[in-house]
C-alpha cells in the first residue's frame, strides 16, 4: 500500500473528507452570522463530495455512478445557497441583524 | 512508464499542494473573523478540492467545481455580504460563553476527525477487479441522458424553483421607495 505514490492512496482522501466535515461541524457551532454558518455548510457539501469522488475512484465498478452522484450535490448546494441568501436578506431587512442571537422574537 | 523526467515526483508534489490548499482555506474559512476573508477562504478551499477531483480522474468535476463553488457560489455569497453585512459587528458574546462555545465546537470537531479518520483507515478497502466503464465524459454524458435522466430533470426542475423562491422571498417587505 505504501509503496503507491501518495495521490493514488484512498487513505488520504479519506483524512481530508474528514479534515473538511471537522473543519465545517466546528465552524457551524462556532460561528454566530448566518452567512457564516452558510459558508461553514458548504465545508460540510464539500467534504460529503470528496469522500463520494474517492470512492468512486477507488472501490466501484462504474466510475461515473460517483460523478453523477457529485454533480447532483452541487447543483443542489446551488440551489440551497440561493434559498439560503434570499432567507438572509429577507432577515436582514426586517431585523437589521444577521447575527442569530439577535434573531429571536418569541421570548419570555 | 512515463517518459518525463521525474513526472511522479511532480505530480505528487502537486498533489500536496492541492491538499495542503483545501485545508489552510477550509481554515480561513472558520476562523476568520471577517466574513469577506471566509469567504475568499472557501474560494481557496474550492480551487484546492478541484485539484484533487483531477487527481481522482475527474477533469469534469475539477471544472464544475471552479465554475459551479468559485464562479457561483462565493459570487452569490459575496453579493449577500455587501447586501445584509455592510460591516462584521464587534462580537457581544460573554468571554464565558465564547470559551464554552469555542471549546465545544473544537472537541466536537476534534471528535468527529479523529473518529472518521480511525474508521476509515481501519481496514484496507477492497478494490474492484475490473471496471465496466471509464468515467470519461463521454461516459457521464451517456448515463446523464440514459440511466439518470429522471434525476436529471428533477434537477433542473429544482433549480428553477430555488430560483423562483429566492425572487419571491427576496422580494417580500421591500420598500416601494
Amino acid at each position: 500500500m505504501s509503496s503507491l505514490p501518495l495521490y493514488n492512496r484512498l487513505d488520504l482522501y479519506l483524512i481530508t473528507a474528514a479534515l473538511l466535515l471537522a473543519i465545517g461541524v466546528y465552524g457551524l457551532i462556532r460561528r454566530r452570522t448566518l452567512i457564516g454558518m452558510l459558508i461553514s455548510g458548504e465545508l460540510i457539501f464539500s467534504a460529503a463530495s470528496l469522500n463520494i469522488m474517492a470512492f468512486n475512484r477507488f472501490t466501484v465498478h462504474d466510475p461515473t455512478v460517483g460523478q453523477i452522484f457529485v454533480l447532483f450535490i452541487m447543483g443542489l448546494a446551488a440551489a440551497e445557497v440561493s434559498i439560503a441568501l434570499s432567507i438572509i436578506v429577507a432577515v436582514y431587512r426586517n431585523y437589521r441583524s444577521v447575527q442569530t442571537e439577535e434573531l429571536s422574537e418569541l421570548k419570555g | 512508464m512515463n517518459s518525463f523526467p521525474a513526472a511522479s515526483a511532480i505530480a505528487t508534489i502537486v498533489f500536496v499542494l492541492c491538499l495542503i490548499t483545501t485545508a489552510i482555506g477550509a481554515l480561513i474559512a472558520v476562523l476568520s473573523m471577517r466574513l469577506i476573508r471566509s469567504v475568499c477562504g472557501l474560494a481557496i478551499c474550492c480551487i484546492g478540492l478541484a485539484g484533487l477531483y483531477y487527481f481522482l480522474n475527474s477533469p469534469f468535476l475539477a471544472l464544475m467545481e471552479i465554475l459551479i463553488y468559485v464562479g457561483a457560489v462565493c459570487v452569490t455569497i459575496v453579493f449577500a455580504v455587501m447586501l445584509a453585512e455592510p460591516e462584521e459587528p464587534a462580537t457581544h458574546e460573554k468571554p464565558a460563553a465564547a470559551g464554552f462555545w469555542g471549546g465545544t465546537a473544537l472537541a466536537v470537531g476534534i471528535a468527529i476527525f479523529w473518529g472518521i479518520g480511525w474508521l476509515g483507515t481501519r481496514e484496507a478497502w477492497s478494490s474492484p477487479d475490473k471496471l465496466t466503464t471509464d468515467g470519461s465524459i463521454q461516459a457521464i454524458g451517456r448515463s446523464l441522458l440514459t440511466t439518470y435522466s429522471l434525476p436529471f430533470e428533477l434537477i433542473s426542475l429544482a433549480l428553477l424553483v430555488a430560483i423562483l423562491g429566492a425572487l419571491a422571498i427576496a422580494r417580500t417587505g421591500r420598500s416601494k421607495a
